[in-house]
């Protein structure tokens, strides 16, 4: 199966060996804040323990400023880049409503309501 | 000998585990899903399983992306909760079952499934929340557990038929094991949901219910089902369902479904609930 298998899906991203080589460096960032020294050092100071990984300028500026969509695009695993949002004591329901754009208020709201809608959002080509 | 007795499929959304942890059951966003799992939970403790052999994914927690097992079973004799980030779960340490779990990775890879052998394994949410779900929070968990992980997060990951196959093997594997042992077979994960991109949010009820209808009667429709359709209809992290499959599979083709619930949302996932009963 090729990496293009998930593309007609519209704002969806799937985890490819693509975004794997991309995101290595990052995605390795975001494991070592699974220790709570490393979470600390961090905290102290973003930018320098940034700068301990070979990530891209890119990636480390979509890092400080908390563009999970950046992120994503740019080779982040949804599950490594949920790490920050934890160091932040930021709830996963917030970073999923950013992504469309949407309050936390108004995303939790959507979901008490039965979530979003599929219909319309299978299928960039319309087949389905 | 030991037999398969039965099999349950559920969601194991992390934030369930954050109310229960932090007493909010009695919340109105949770206690309806506490209310629905009621009934499995008590047919859990009558049924008094001896080994749980649990279909579940790690989600960054036991594996980085150094080392992407597509199926890793738990060999050692326990298995202490991760640090997800905010500190460790505070439930037990789960107790696995070296000998069966042995006679499985040994039965199954002759049987030509190369699965890992993991004796060295941090569990997440994706293991520990089902079994809050299904047994409370006792002091010590009253069954043993064999880890069953299976890779859902980095692509390729296995296909659906692969788990189902998967699955039967398993229950090969566990009908030759000479002790009289009660087992079940719990396949966990989803159900539709997606956490990331302009879909986050996803919901898809219908196809939610289609599943859990082919999940007991045309298990097969599942199988044959390509990552694509599970991605486009359950959203990306919808794909945990293919681990339901190897429950399924394990069951064989006579069963019985007992029970089930579903119910949204926990948090930014639907949560689905089955319990079946082998053909006696």
């Amino acid at each position: 199966m090729l990496d293009t298998t998930f593309q007609d899906i519209p704002g969806t991203f799937v985890f490819t060996g693509e975004r794997a080589i991309e995101g290595r460096h990052l995605n390795r960032f975001c494991m070592s804040l699974m220790s709570a020294a490393n979470r600390t050092r961090f905290k102290a100071d973003e930018r320098a323990y940034l700068d301990e990984w070979q990530m891209t300028e890119s990636q480390k500026q979509a890092v400080l400023r908390r563009d999970f969509r950046a992120l994503l695009e740019q080779g982040g695993n949804i599950f490594f880049v949920l790490k920050i949002a934890a160091v932040d004591g930021r709830p996963t329901q917030s970073v999923a409503a950013s992504f469309a754009g949407q309050t936390t208020e108004e995303y939790a709201a959507m979901m008490r309501s039965g979530g979003r809608n599929p219909e319309g959002l299978r299928s960039i080509s319309g087949r389905f | 000998m030991a037999r398969i007795t039965a099999g349950i499929g559920s969601s194991h959304v992390p934030a369930i585990g954050a109310a229960l942890d932090a007493g909010r059951t009695a919340h109105p966003d949770w206690a309806p899903i506490f209310a629905g799992y009621e009934w499995s939970r008590r047919f859990v403790a009558e049924q008094k399983p001896d080994v749980v052999i649990l279909v579940y994914n790690d989600h960054a927690s036991a594996f980085s992306l150094d080392v992407v097992p597509t199926f890793a079973i738990g060999c050692a004799d326990s298995f202490a909760p991760a640090d997800e980030g905010w500190g460790p779960r505070r439930v037990p340490v789960v107790h696995g079952h070296s000998k069966l779990a042995w006679h499985i990775a040994t039965s199954v890879v002759l049987d030509e499934f190369d699965l890992t052998i993991t004796n060295e394994m941090k569990v997440d949410h994706g293991l520990t929340v089902p079994m809050s779900l299904m047994l409370g929070q006792p002091e010590a968990w009253p069954v043993k557990v064999i880890p069953l992980a299976v890779n859902v997060i980095q692509y390729p990951t296995p296909t659906a038929n692969r788990c189902f196959q998967l699955g039967e093997a398993i229950a090969r594997a566990v009908k030759s094991y000479p002790e009289d042992l009660s087992v079940q077979v719990w396949g966990t994960g989803g159900m539709s949901h997606q956490l990331a991109g302009e879909r986050a949010g996803l919901i898809n009820r219908e196809w939610d219910t289609k599943f859990l209808d082919q999940l007991t009667a045309d298990p097969d429709a599942l199988r044959t089902m390509s990552h694509e359709e599970y991605v486009r209809e359950a959203g990306s992290e919808g794909m945990e369902l293919i681990m339901w499959l190897t429950m399924r599979g394990a069951l064989g083709p006579g069963i019985r479904e007992l029970h089930r619930f579903y119910h949204v949302p926990a948090s930014n996932t639907a949560v689905g609930n089955i319990v079946f009963a082998p053909q006696s």
